[in-house]
């Protein structure tokens, strides 16, 4: 293997990374609230499609960016209302804000399908790379994230309505409150995630565009023990297989596309096979649970 | 010499749970610098005074103060404010969380970005003083019992208690560690800190207090100094005056032995997070006989159903039903043979729910009215019509949802099913436990009706009454282990109540 | 003080079924009302899409076998949810049995291809049971022995059945013929299930209809449905009367995966008469919505994937007189969705 085929997939599976980093660091902080959100797909979609919608319209990518992270946050909060304000089953919730995604995505990107942009500009950084600067974010983000969910009293708290809201609550804090505002951060850097793909990837706009990208981030999530340090190893990985079957693809090698894009979400499979065999559960306590207040 | 003001005091605590008294206290306080030892048997109602005191219930009734100033406790978090903390018996901590996170989380006051040099140095002075030398950044799931309830009290402390209520802290500790906690309530209570001491042991309170208040069914009954007490007064305010003719079995004891039902040889199971470990357990049990289990709950009771039911298998010894070796059968299998469960709560353990009452009685029927796809359901009725009336039962609906039942008629109808085909063993888990009186006696009827009927039963209970009346021979469990065995000659509570409450242990 | 004997009431099973039926109607209203608003915000007129699909579904009897053409798939693979819901367990896999149900009987159709129709589609609709069945299998085991929960599992082997369908059709199973899009050879005749003349109404209706009557008479009338339901209703007790709980974890899973399965078979030699790699618009993912509304109720999938069907057809009308994107029609489907799942207590709670 030659220096310059590793330099190619290196540097593509970052920029492949990114929007998957994102994405799993979203997911990261609601799960670490003790909120799976299934639905995480969905909120990609929508912050693709903005993003696209709003970049094609205005010309400028960092504007479609921004709307893609606010669009991903309504998307989450509306999530959050459902499962936090009315208690409802947190699968079947996630579930439905897919298909939402799917749906209102497919009807903003509707005008957009075939048109092209330039999308986000790469910044050069001498010796390293030229990068867009997302991608120039995205460690630092999950750095950033791994500060407040650990150094912070909100993190704490945080982790604590994740691991017990009983013993958080008992303590003086509120639940809800919590993870509402974990719910809008994860929103935020899902529809970030979303714009990335559609705005420095694709550089186009499809339904479905993110491809199931929103479910290996659920996965990476795990993969990654819930900490957002281990998540950038994840992405990198799983960001790599997939460029290391386009840059094999590209040389001509016999191997077969599908099969290599298999492996990524085998892999995450055999990783949660190995882990529940070892009864090594790093997840949130209350992952999944409704909480229903002290009687 | 003047009285200083107490650090806490209660006057007039009243709580009612339904039709439950649980509190009845005229008046109750602790001064700084003091332990006082709140005992009692289970359900006196310790718990539930210091609950209140906490915040954590609201009471029917009552006026509290602290340092002489009136004040309403609506929350933990307010109890907190007002210095009074509480220390439970499954612990507020969160395991995940690091030993200083789980006391930032209590600390109102730290800023918003926490580090833990900071900590650290406020839990040095403290932490030093109850000898906590554990690593703050280790998860405390990680920790030893008895080192976390030195995170959960210097969590307290940190958080501003002046008074500090531990609930039957030794419950989880082992030996040695209870030595460390009384040094450490003893360096408190010379710090000027009150303490309040809940326990049924009363080892402990001769160990610990300054002062003992004795509580029965809800009420204080006696308080005294340390110097004036004895185990022999503390016992007899604890139980009361022991009957001296205690009611015995309606129906009689057989004559001669019989057959060997149940044999358990050594049996161990295995260690467990969150069960009890049996350890060494052997005993036999013949038909005709109702053997019952006593001992304070959580010490193995639960682990030795299970095992007998085919829940549970143990690592090391044999349990035989009838001579056969049946250390491995399915539940199914152990069923059929003719072992029935009542346990102490119907619609967890015995009955489905959401289903009916004729469904309920199909499923714990076994394989006796399977047609070819369904059951045959009016044999079935047929059936528990029958039993319903041996056990002098009033006739239940079939098509009622066994959730909609009363307490006292889901055990009927587990009682009606499981008694339906004359079981050979009966495994009895707190059957009476939340039941009303006329239930109770529906339940002892029916176990003494099988006995006389020849079948063996195996009565886990925490009233002392009960199974006195009941029981032909009785064990209490300690830790899972057999402490000790008795006969009906010793059926009286100065002779078993120590070794409830672990009075009278032979190291 | 209450009286100690129970009070033995009961619902008569008509008013139950009147007051979901007019629930379901509410909500569907509610429903239609957000999604026309939605509609009318980007430019498009709602109320003529409505009339023209209830003109098409109605009016038509090609448009109405249209729907029951929807229906068929949905049928199937929301008893695929349903079955395992009983006993509490949640299969989002229905996708990906779906196509492994589909590759299995392809398997069949290009390998028994002399085969007379009698023998063959018999022999291809248990292949497809079978490839389903194995699909979820494996998250049925991990889950029994709760070592991976089935929701992930599930939807993991969601994303790789589709690959090896694809797999398949580019590589081993390549047809001959020059397309636009790789995909298997066509099937023989005999290896394509019948239909209705003039109409695409096929088999797999039948299969649906059959698979459904069988989940609801079964759950209801059998032994082994009352202890599925002592399971969903309280695992710890069934534990202790006996019942086999692990075992019916797994082979639950296991008849599950196979009726999507069967859905698969349907779609390849009903509809499609060859493999291909698009084989289903998400009808695994609509078929968990059907029976979660559905409250795992046989008569409320049926009335839920009508629905369902309905609101396809809405979509594609949309679609061909309106251009708007088939896909908006998953917006109406979840604002359905977060309708119900707004309330407190779900449809199929009592």
């Amino acid at each position: 293997m030659t220096t310059s085929f590793a330099a190619a997939v290196l540097s593509s599976s970052v920029v492949s990374g990114t929007s998957l980093l994102y994405a799993t660091l979203g997911e990261l902080v609601g799960e670490r609230a003790g909120i799976v959100n299934l639905g995480l797909e969905g909120v990609m979609l929508i912050g693709a499609s903005i993003g696209f919608a709003v970049c094609s319209t205005t010309g400028d990518p960092y504007f479609g960016v921004a709307a893609a992270a606010f669009g991903g946050m309504g998307a989450a909060l509306l999530f959050g209302y459902i499962v936090i304000g009315r208690r409802a089953n947190q699968l079947a919730s996630g579930l439905t804000l897919l298909f939402f995604g799917f749906g209102v995505s497919a009807l903003i990107g509707r005008p957009f399908i075939g048109a092209s942009i330039t999308g986000l500009p790469r910044l050069a950084l001498p010796g390293v790379g030229a990068f867009d600067l997302l991608v120039w974010l995205a460690v630092p983000t999950a750095v950033l994230l791994w500060w407040l969910l650990f150094r912070t009293r909100w993190g704490l708290a945080l982790r604590a309505v994740g691991e017990d809201p009983a013993a958080a609550f008992a303590a003086g804090r509120r639940p809800d409150v919590i993870q509402y505002q974990a719910l809008a951060v994860g929103g935020l850097l899902g529809g970030i995630g979303g714009a990335h793909l559609a705005l420095a990837l694709a550089l186009s706009w499809d339904e479905g565009l993110t491809a199931g990208r929103g479910f290996i981030a659920i996965a990476l999530v795990i993969f990654a023990r819930w900490n957002p340090l281990w998540a950038i190893l994840g992405a990198l990985v799983f960001g790599g297989a997939e460029s290391l079957q386009l840059q094999l693809q590209a040389r001509g090698a016999a191997v077969s596309p599908f099969l290599m894009s298999m492996i990524p979400y085998l892999l995450t499979l055999l990783v949660l096979v190995f882990w529940g065999l070892n009864r090594r559960s790093a997840a949130p306590a209350a992952l999944g649970r409704n909480y229903f207040g002290v009687e | 010499m003047t009285v200083a003001t107490p650090l806490l005091e209660a006057h007039g605590v009243v709580k009612r749970f339904g039709a439950l008294l649980a509190n009845d206290v005229a008046a109750f306080a602790v001064q700084a610098g003091e332990v006082v030892a709140l005992v009692g048997e289970n359900g006196a109602g310790k718990s539930t005074l210091c609950k209140i005191l906490y915040g954590y219930y609201r009471p029917d009734a009552g006026e509290f103060r602290v340092a002489g100033q009136p004040v309403t406790i609506t929350s933990p978090r307010e109890a907190r404010r007002h210095g009074i903390g509480m220390v439970f018996q499954n612990f507020s901590l969160i395991p995940a969380l690091t030993v200083w996170e789980n006391i930032a989380l209590y600390l109102e006051d730290l800023p918003w970005l926490i580090g833990p040099a900071e900590l650290r140095r406020r839990m040095r002075r403290l932490a030093d003083r109850l000898r906590l030398a554990v690593d703050p950044s280790l998860p405390v799931g990680r920790l030893a019992v008895g080192d976390r309830q030195k995170v959960e009290i210097l969590k307290q402390l940190l958080a501003g208690a002046r008074v500090l209520i531990l609930d039957e802290p030794t419950k989880v500790l082992a030996p040695q560690e209870t030595e460390g906690l009384f040094r450490t309530i003893a360096e408190l209570r010379d710090e000027g800190y009150g303490l309040i001491f809940i326990t049924h042991k009363l080892r402990e309170v001769m160990a610990c207090a300054d002062r003992i208040a004795v509580m029965r069914q809800g009420r204080i009954v006696g308080t005294m100094h340390r110097k004036e007490a004895t185990e022999a007064k503390l016992l007899e305010l604890m139980f009361g005056e022991s009957s001296v003719a205690v009611s015995r079995p309606r129906s009689a004891p057989r004559e001669t032995p019989g057959d060997l039902v149940l044999q358990l040889d050594s049996i161990t199971t295995a260690p467990d997070a969150g069960a009890v470990t049996l350890r060494d357990v052997s005993l036999t049990l013949r038909s005709g006989e109702i053997l019952g289990v006593a001992g304070v709950s959580g010490n193995g009771q639960r682990e030795l159903a299970e095992l007998s039911l085919g829940l549970r298998w143990p690592i090391r010894g044999v349990k035989r039903l009838w001579g056969e070796d049946a250390t491995l059968w399915s539940v199914a299998r152990i069923r059929e043979a003719g072992v029935a469960s009542i346990p102490d709560d119907p619609t967890g353990l015995a009955l489905i729910p959401g289903l009916t009452v004729r469904e309920n009685l199909a499923l714990g029927s076994g394989r006796r009215y399977h047609t070819a796809v369904d059951f045959d359901w009016r044999r079935l009725a047929a059936d528990m019509e029958e039993s319903r009336s041996r056990l002098h039962f009033p006739p239940l609906s079939l098509d009622t949802r066994a959730a909609v039942l009363s307490g006292g008629n889901q055990q009927r109808l587990v009682l009606t099913r499981e008694l339906a085909h004359d079981p050979k063993l009966i495994v009895a888990l707190y059957p009476t436990r939340g039941l009303d009186a006329h239930s109770t006696e529906a339940v002892h009827v029916a176990l003494d009706g099988a006995r006389a009927a020849d079948a063996a039963v195996l009565l886990f209970s925490e009233d002392l009454d009960e199974l006195f009346a009941a029981c032909d021979r009785l064990i209490v469990l300690r830790e899972g282990r057999i402490a000790e065995t008795f006969s009906p000659q010793s059926f009286t509570a100065e002779t078993i109540g120590p070794w409830m409450v672990g009075a009278a242990d032979a190291a | 003080m209450p009286h100690d004997l129970a009070i033995a009431w009961r619902r008569p099973a008509s008013m139950i079924a009147g007051r979901r039926l007019s629930r379901a109607l509410v909500i569907a209203l509610v429903a239609l009302a957000v999604f026309a608003l939605l509609l009318l915000a980007d430019g498009k007129d709602p109320l003529r899409a409505y009339r023209d699909t209830l003109i098409y579904v109605f009016g038509n009897t090609y448009g109405f076998s249209e729907l029951l053409v929807r229906m068929a798939p949905l049928l199937l693979t929301s008893v695929a949810v349903a079955l395992p819901s009983r006993l509490g367990l949640i299969n989002v896999g229905g996708e990906g049995q779906l196509y492994m149900g589909a590759w299995l009987a392809t398997a069949g159709a290009l390998g028994f291809s002399d085969l007379p129709a009698w023998q063959l589609l018999p022999l291809m609709t248990a292949m497809g049971f079978a490839g389903g069945a194995l699909w979820a299998l494996l998250p049925g085991i991990l889950r029994a022995a709760k070592v991976v929960n089935e929701t992930i599992s599930t939807l993991l082997l969601n994303y790789v059945a589709p690959l090896i369908v694809s797999f398949f059709i580019f590589g081993p199973w390549r047809s001959a013929e020059s397309s636009a899009y790789p995909q298997s050879p066509a099937f023989v005749a005999a290896a394509r299930l019948p239909s209705l003349d003039g109409t695409r109404i096929h088999l797999g209706l039948l299969y649906g209809i059959v698979c459904l009557a069988l989940y609801g008479l079964a759950l209801s009338r059998t032994r082994w449905g009352l202890e599925v339901r002592a399971i969903g209703g309280n695992p710890e007790a069934s534990l202790r009367l006996g019942i086999p709980v692990r075992t019916y974890m797994i082979a639950a899973m296991a008849v599950a995966g196979g009726i999507a399965g069967m859905a698969g078979m349907a779609e390849v030699s009903a509809i499609q008469g060859r493999l291909v790699g698009e084989l289903s618009p998400g009808y695994g993912y609509v078929g968990f919505l059907v029976s979660w509304l559905a409250g795992g109720s046989a008569l409320g999938i049926l009335l839920m994937a009508f629905l369902f069907a309905v609101v396809s057809s809405i979509g594609d009308i949309l679609q061909i007189t309106q251009g708007v994107p088939y896909a908006v029609v998953n917006v109406l489907m979840a604002v359905i969705l977060f309708i119900v799942l707004g309330q407190r207590k779900p449809m199929g709670a009592r």
